[in-house]
């Protein structure tokens, strides 16, 4: 899959209401491999420590016996992080709105996935 | 296990890079391999070889970067399977330093790479204002290098 595609696919996660940028993330060296964020975003600080978080929280949903971790939804005061682990190692990470749909944008987020298999 | 300097405001930031970065060792030194702050080293040897080794990729890579009429050599990674190897170049106020970090799977690129950025920004607001220039005499060189050294691995 090219750059070209995987921004196309990126472009439509961005299109829902609320959403302030996308980018996916090397998970394991949590470096950006293709984003779309609005001005003001650090792609690069954002890519490096979503890509912490998904692991630790990771580890912590394998020690409490949950399992496989599928989707992390980040509430804070004046926005969402959302993070959706796929395959081949990478990680969507879509920065949101106080009021997103998140349900809305877990969907995009998995069409997305399915777009890149 | 606690972190070595040659000067005492290198400690805090070398301290918050570590911390944050979860970097394993790491050689703060000038471009000439004289070291001024580490971490994580237990034996002076090694350090010594780091240092000199760092010293000399980096300007192995700037002579290659020179070449090839391109900004100055920043920053090398290498990845290995347990561990990885980061070496990065950057302008303090007293001058061009290097950084040597060696990380493990607990950590990544992307949060050395992010805290290394912490970390230059820090050394640059912890430098204090340059002391007023002496004569160098041989006699004050050799116990200024004695004291480094003994400062690094006491």
């Amino acid at each position: 899959m090219n750059l070209e595609r995987l921004n196309a696919v990126l472009d439509q996660v961005t299109r829902v209401r609320g959403i302030r940028g996308a980018m996916l993330v090397s998970a394991d060296d949590g470096l950006s491999v293709a984003e779309a964020l609005m001005e003001g975003i650090r792609g690069h600080a954002l890519a490096a420590l979503a890509a912490s978080l998904t692991a630790r929280l990771g580890r912590a949903a394998e020690a409490s016996g949950a399992g496989e971790q599928r989707f992390i939804h980040v509430a804070a005061e004046h926005g969402a992080l959302l993070l959706l682990p796929l395959r081949d190692g990478l990680l969507l990470v879509v920065i949101a709105d106080r009021e997103v749909n998140v349900g809305l944008t877990r969907l995009e987020m998995q069409r997305a996935g399915d777009a890149l298999r | 296990m606690s972190a070595r300097v040659v000067e005492p405001w290198l400690l805090a930031p070398l301290e918050a890079f570590v911390r944050e970065s979860g970097a394993r060792l790491t050689l703060i030194m000038t471009p000439a391999g004289q070291v001024l702050a580490q971490h994580g080293f237990t034996r002076a040897v090694e350090v010594m070889a780091a240092a000199a080794l760092g010293a000399g990729i980096a300007a192995s890579t700037g002579e290659i970067v020179r070449m090839l009429e391109e900004p100055e050599f920043r920053m090398l990674n290498h990845q290995s399977t347990r561990h990885g190897v980061f070496l990065g170049r950057f302008v303090a106020p007293r001058g061009p330093l290097l950084a040597l970090v060696v990380y493990g799977a607990d950590t990544s690129i992307g949060l050395v790479q992010l805290f290394f950025e912490d970390l230059v920004r820090d050394l640059a607001a912890a430098t204090p204002p340059p002391a007023p220039r002496a004569p160098v005499l041989s006699a004050d060189f050799e116990r200024d290098l004695n004291e480094n050294l003994a400062t690094l691995f006491r």
